[in-house]
């Protein structure tokens, strides 16, 4: 195990470095004079003489990436422009905010996509089966910024139930936590329950075809038996790392959900610095969530190593 | 694979055979979702290009006297903040929106196809190159790459649109790779190389025409995917730019007024929604007429 997990990390370690070059690289897409964009209005020849000197500018772009890399290595993505706050900090500040929605999300994913895959699956052919994938295509289909804008008009606005905005912390206040993040978890989470619906669908199916679903069933056993002990169990392997490998969607979701959800999480630090042209922090948010998908992608081969008793054996 | 033993026996000019092509084509056809996908999807396009014909009003002229007015007969969708005919900006949106998919999608296939046929025929240290950068900027989530490389391009439909083709053409070149791969030990490539024919003459003539189904396949999701990410680029405001409309720039200007005109936020979103949902069974279907283990 620990020889197979070293080899998976040797491995990833050339797509790190491949993913800070492509990081490092948005900038050289930048018009112009990067120390220009950088400084934003502040545009006297000191202020760009101290940006140029401070990110290296008048050096080659292999001594640029250089620097630059050698100082993600040690924790340091530079310095937001906007807030004068270190980038590795405004990321550590905002991070546990969208891992509370992702959590959430990905609890209420499992909830709705699992058992409907399942229904769908053993009632293969039926109405249930049909008007679960019609559900799953429509939930992959909706824009979850749109929908989230509807349950707002239909939630908050109409029947007055949540509240559209506010986030308090946890540790705050729990009851005002949660009643603002229900919402945007389950908008992010309809997405994710529909591709988790149709994985588990199609690992249960092929499950129910197993000769051992087979043996199971010419021994006696209820259905209910045969479904949830042997087939869910051994459907549940595929469904679990695919399930992990959905962090690049829930993040990808977060940045659409907490700009409408004014949720000061992780996805609104990004388009808030896009806007404020905070490079820094566009260029740190790239990576690390790039480097969290490759850890992510680790710990799903783990899983997937673990939970199948044929690979351990 | 039954595609390769007919090509083994049939003239090497013809890789695929057009009794497989008219199987293809019943099987969608027998499918009524894929039919109502494919169906939804023209009506779509249709619309897209007789948007300055048939839309009731010019767009992008407003009017004071008819700010945020609920549907009538006049205006069967509402009008916006500015007063401008809301059907009128969802018909000429959709321009943005429809072009911005498939736009998108013919760069991600531009890129990412020769990447993947050169790493799967060629093999060796060129494979180990381009899998390591598909690998790379697959690892970075769809959305957030879109965002960030449309951040570094500025703000526009243009750039939008080579955001996410760039962003999607690694699956197309990781899913290229995995076909070249498979096609390039068939006896047709195996015969063509015997003759003596030429790399390039291999490729585009024995092993492009028959990777094409599963391209074909991807780049009908991949459009939905990309209409999805145009609106969410539009809708934060780093694709296509006021005063022309998009399906996302209609939403973002549609969240500022949810209580007081809700209409402009609705049709929007539903369109996005039908356009999706059809790109999205049609590519099913298609992928469903497509599978050679599927005789049916």
């Amino acid at each position: 195990m620990l020889a197979y997990m070293a080899r998976r990390l040797a491995v990833s370690i050339p797509t790190l470095l491949l993913i800070s070059m492509m990081v490092f690289s948005l900038q050289l897409l930048l018009p112009g004079d990067p120390a220009l964009a950088i400084a934003g209005e502040e545009r006297s020849p000191e202020v760009l003489a101290a940006i140029r000197e401070m990110y290296h500018l008048n050096d080659p772009v292999p001594v640029q990436y250089w620097h630059w890399l050698t100082g993600v290595l040690s924790g340091d993505m530079g310095q937001s422009i906007r807030s004068r706050m270190p980038v590795t900090e405004l990321i550590m500040t905002k991070l546990p905010v969208t891992l509370q929605l992702a959590t959430m999300a990905m609890i209420i994913a499992l909830a709705i996509g699992i058992p409907a895959g399942i229904v769908s699956a053993v009632r293969k052919g039926t109405a249930w089966d049909v008007g679960a994938n019609v559900v799953a295509l429509s939930g992959i289909s909706i824009p979850n910024f749109w929908l989230g804008i509807m349950l707002i008009m239909l939630v908050s606005v109409q029947w007055g139930l949540l509240p559209a905005s506010g986030y308090a912390s946890p540790l705050e206040d729990l009851s005002r936590n949660l009643q603002t993040m229900i919402m945007p978890a389950f908008v992010l989470g309809t997405g994710i329950a529909a591709i988790m619906m149709r994985h588990t669908r199609s690992a249960m199916l092929s499950s129910l075809r197993a000769d051992y679903v087979r043996t199971a069933r010419a021994k006696g056993l209820s259905e209910r038996v045969v479904v949830l002990r042997h087939a869910l169990r051994n459907a549940l392997i595929p469904v679990v790392t695919l399930g992990t490998l959905q962090l690049g969607e829930l993040l990808s979701g977060a940045v659409l959900t907490e700009q409408i959800f004014t949720i000061p999480g992780f996805g609104k630090l990004v388009v808030d610095a896009v806007f404020n042209r905070d490079y820094a922090v566009v260029q740190g948010v790239v990576l690390f969530t790039g480097t969290a998908f490759i850890l992510m992608n680790l710990l799903a081969d783990m899983l997937y190593f673990l939970l199948n008793p044929r690979l351990r054996a | 694979m039954t595609m390769g033993n007919a090509l083994a026996t049939a003239s090497p000019n013809r890789p695929v055979p057009s009794r497989s092509r008219s199987r293809v084509w019943r099987k969608l056809r027998s499918n009524p979702a894929a039919l109502a996908g494919g169906i939804i999807v023209l009506l779509f396009i249709a619309m897209a290009i007789a948007a300055p014909l048939i839309a009731p009003y010019d767009p992008n002229v407003s009017s004071w006297l008819t700010i945020r007015k609920p549907p009538t007969a006049a205006h069967w969708m509402g009008t916006d903040d500015v007063g401008r005919d809301v059907l009128s900006r969802l018909m000429v949106g959709s321009r943005a929106s429809l072009s911005a998919g498939i736009v998108s999608v013919a760069i991600a296939l531009l890129i990412g196809v020769p990447f993947g046929v050169i790493s799967g025929y060629y093999g060796g240290w060129m494979d180990a190159v381009i899998s390591r950068v598909t690998e790379a900027v697959l690892a970075c989530p769809f959305l957030i790459l879109a965002i960030a490389l449309a951040a570094f391009l500025g703000p526009s439909l243009t750039n939008a649109m080579i955001a996410i083709g760039i962003s999607a053409a690694p699956i197309f070149a990781r899913l290229a790779r995995g076909q070249v791969l498979s096609v390039k030990t068939e006896d047709y490539v195996q015969g063509a190389r015997a003759v003596g024919c030429s790399n390039l003459r291999i490729i585009l003539r024995y092993i492009l025409p028959n990777i094409f189904p599963p391209l074909l396949v991807q780049s009908t999701l991949t459009v939905a995917t990309a209409i999805i990410a145009e609106a969410s680029l539009s809708f934060l405001g780093l694709g296509q730019q006021p005063p022309d409309p998009s399906w996302g720039s209609m939403l973002n200007t549609a969240k500022n007024f949810i209580t007081q005109a809700p209409w402009m936020a609705i049709w929007p979103g539903i369109a996005i929604f039908v356009v999706v949902f059809g790109f999205n069974i049609l590519g099913d279907g298609l992928r469903d007429a497509l599978d050679p283990r599927d005789s049916r």
